[in-house]
């Protein structure tokens, strides 16, 4: 035997000799990006620069785009999509897909305007009712989805209809309820004081620098893989390039009339960074998030490793109906109030678009809850710059379904590349 | 039949029967797996090679036998008591997540924790460390996705993710089947060293060059029953394949033919 161990270790040995801990300079590490990109794996890139298209694009086209006024507005149109998105994310993480999430929000909006308006009951109550709902209604479809065994598709499709009916039947035929809550109403027409908002822009930049410094001290104390030193530093320069400029931008008075200044951050965002804060942390910091790629990756292997495979698949839609019901209620303090067509129409395709365009796969295993933003900016930008060139509906519509077909090829050809080159 | 100068079985199986309705599957199989030993489980399709493994990881429950680990009675019900005993198997399918990489997937369902967070540090410190252990140096990282590995390296992360658990006996099916020649040598050299540090490995292989490599015992399975089991240098390489096929060569094996049954 030892004939065969001392020929057979130097053949071992040529094949990979040493497990490197850390990519030693930021050029190796931008060579190393590159080869990912090469590969196949371009996460949220093609997002990013179709971002900074459609701002040269449409700043060309329109003087009014880049104004401090419109990126107010622009931004509280992608909140509601954005929230929708990050909860399709672990859905779509499962490779499942749940179509019924736009209108699952209209559902949730629509009994929390009717519990404010009907039942008197305070703000808070409504939305915890709404929330309640949504996750009823996710634990239906996962139930279906998961126990019964019925594709996610035709469950939620199914829904789909369904809801439309029960909000239909809420509000009554033709009618809408207002949304006059002053919370409710003023979580997108109203603005965080210029101060607090700069605090809260400090606050979230120095706690993500202070976390990833932190981080990288323990790894390399303890000798483990880590990303170079200037990699973060770029990392948390972006961080605060992008935090304090939106901040700043919104810190101009935005206001056409002199006499009633309009400054500040709209509540909605803050909104937005908490929720993608929170599920960041879930699907990368907990057993719960692991378990969720790990199901949605290789659901044999899961089962094997003892996780409950039926158990995450129902979770999962119950986190993508409770966030439609947060995104419906974001929905309606935008537009003022709740009405039967709300949710339906082409607000769950933004969605899903928003999800694949930031880099999430619809095939399962791959995605993050940041995609969800970046993917809901880009396609409200769409929706926001075509609206300034006044162009007919029918134009939104097209432009916005090549964008969702384009997202979604690009994650099937690059899936392909992946797997041509073995990269995740 | 030999069997002096042998140490106390680490597992040990006697009389094990099992069948699918009215297919008898096992016939009073006796099994045995000494610590630091490298017993290969051999027979032909449908001989039982699988459900045999089945049954000691304790996804089938058998009809009758019994079982002691490290001479003790032991019962098992279901695949935690067997991981309980440290009882591991490592499937042909591998059973990695393609997304994750080789930390996630070592840990796969007993990720360490501090508090609410996963402790990716623990985690990859005690990953290196197991595949430092076993002299594992085919992987270029422990962080990359196990997407990018070869099927050499992947049956390698799903074997150190079944020692990682201080187990006792792992049994491995058919790790090499799927290997080219380079690879299937790492994977051998790799059985070998779990044997070395004191481990019961049961190798479940077609391969007759590899399990005369590596393999201290033959066990040979027939239509169900036990064979042969011998010492590896007892036999020739085509009384094990008479032994497969026939089920008895010269001396050796059922001596009905065993047909019978």
């Amino acid at each position: 035997m030892t004939s065969t161990e001392t020929s057979s270790s130097s053949l071992a040995e040529t094949d990979f000799a040493v497990d490197s801990r850390q990519v030693a300079t930021v050029g190796q590490a931008f060579t190393a990006y590159g080869n990912r990109i090469r590969g196949g794996d371009m996460g949220a890139l093609p997002a990013v620069l179709g971002l900074i298209v459609l701002f040269v694009v449409f700043s060309l086209a329109s003087s009014s785009f880049l104004t401090a006024l419109n990126m107010a507005n622009l931004i509280t149109q992608a909140g509601a999509i954005c929230v929708l998105a990050m909860g399709l994310v672990p859905v779509l993480l499962m490779g499942d897909i749940d179509l019924s999430a736009g209108v699952a929000g209209a559902v949730a909006a629509a009994i929390a305007a009717l519990a404010i308006r009907d039942q008197g009951l305070p703000w808070y109550v409504a939305v915890l009712a709404a929330v309640v709902a949504g996750m009823v209604i996710g634990l239906a479809i996962g139930l279906l989805v998961a126990k019964v065994g019925i594709p996610s598709f035709v469950v939620t499709l199914a829904f789909f209809l369904a809801l439309q009916g029960v909000t239909l039947r809420l509000i009554g035929q033709g009618g809408s309820v207002r949304v006059d809550d002053p919370v409710i109403r003023g979580l997108t027409i109203t603005n965080v004081p210029v101060l607090a908002g700069w605090v809260v822009a400090v606050v979230i930049v120095v706690g993500f620098a202070a976390l990833t410094l932190l981080r990288y001290r323990s790894q390399v104390a303890r000798d483990l893989q880590h990303q170079p030193l200037g990699v973060i530093a770029l990392k948390i320069a972006g961080m605060a390039v992008i935090v304090l400029g939106v901040t700043a931008v919104l810190s101009v008075n935005r206001s056409r009339n002199p006499n009633f200044p309009i400054e500040g951050v709209p509540y909605v965002l803050p909104l937005v960074a908490l929720l993608l804060i929170f599920w960041t942390f879930v699907l990368t910091r907990t057993r719960y998030g692991r378990h969720v790629y790990a199901v949605g990756g290789n659901r044999e292997a899961a089962r094997r490793a003892g996780i409950n495979v039926d158990r995450i698949r129902i979770s999962v839609f119950v986190i993508g109906s409770s966030m439609a019901a947060i995104s419906g209620i974001i929905a309606a303090s935008n537009a003022g109030s709740v009405s039967p067509s709300s949710g339906a129409g082409n607000t769950l395709l933004y969605a899903v678009g928003a999800a694949v365009i930031g880099g999430t796969s619809l095939f399962g295993g791959k995605g993050q809850a940041r995609d969800a933003v970046i993917g809901g900016v880009v396609i409200a930008t769409i929706a926001n710059g075509l609206g300034l060139l006044n162009q007919a509906s029918y134009i939104n519509f097209l432009v916005t379904g090549a964008v969702l077909l384009l997202a979604a090829g690009v994650d099937a050809v690059s899936r392909r590349r992946r797997s041509a080159s073995g990269l995740g | 039949m030999t069997t002096t100068g042998l140490p106390e079985p680490l597992l040990r199986l006697s009389g094990i029967n099992k069948s699918f309705g009215a297919v008898h599957v096992l016939h009073d199989v006796d099994f045995a797996v000494y610590p630091g030993q490298v017993t290969a489980l051999v027979g032909d399709n449908g001989a039982g090679k699988s459900t045999l493994v089945k049954t000691i990881a304790g996804i089938y429950s058998a009809e009758s036998g019994e079982r002691y680990f490290a001479g003790l009675p032991v019962t098992i019900n279901g695949p935690r008591d067997a991981a309980d005993l440290g009882i591991e198997v490592v499937y042909q399918d591998l059973a990695l997540c393609d997304n994750l990489d080789i930390v996630q997937n070592m840990f796969l369902g007993r990720e360490q924790m501090r508090g609410v967070v996963l402790d990716e540090n623990t985690m990859e410190a005690r990953a290196r460390e197991t595949l430092a252990s076993l002299s594992v140096r085919t992987v270029k990282s422990v962080r990359q996705s196990v997407s990018s590995l070869s099927g050499g390296q992947r049956q390698t992360v799903a074997i150190a993710k079944s020692v990682l658990w201080n187990s006792k006996v792992v049994l491995l099916d058919e790790p090499t089947a799927a290997l080219g020649v380079a690879q299937t040598r790492q994977v051998l050299d790799l059985v070998r060293r779990l044997a070395d540090q004191g481990l019961g490995v049961v190798l479940i292989s077609h391969n007759m060059v590899d399990v005369f490599e590596v393999a201290d015992r033959i066990t040979a399975l027939y239509l169900g029953r036990v064979a042969a089991d011998v010492a590896t240098a007892d036999v020739t390489h085509s009384q094990v394949v008479e032994l497969i096929t026939a089920g008895r060569s010269g001396d050796l094996g059922l001596t009905t033919s065993g047909t019978t049954a």
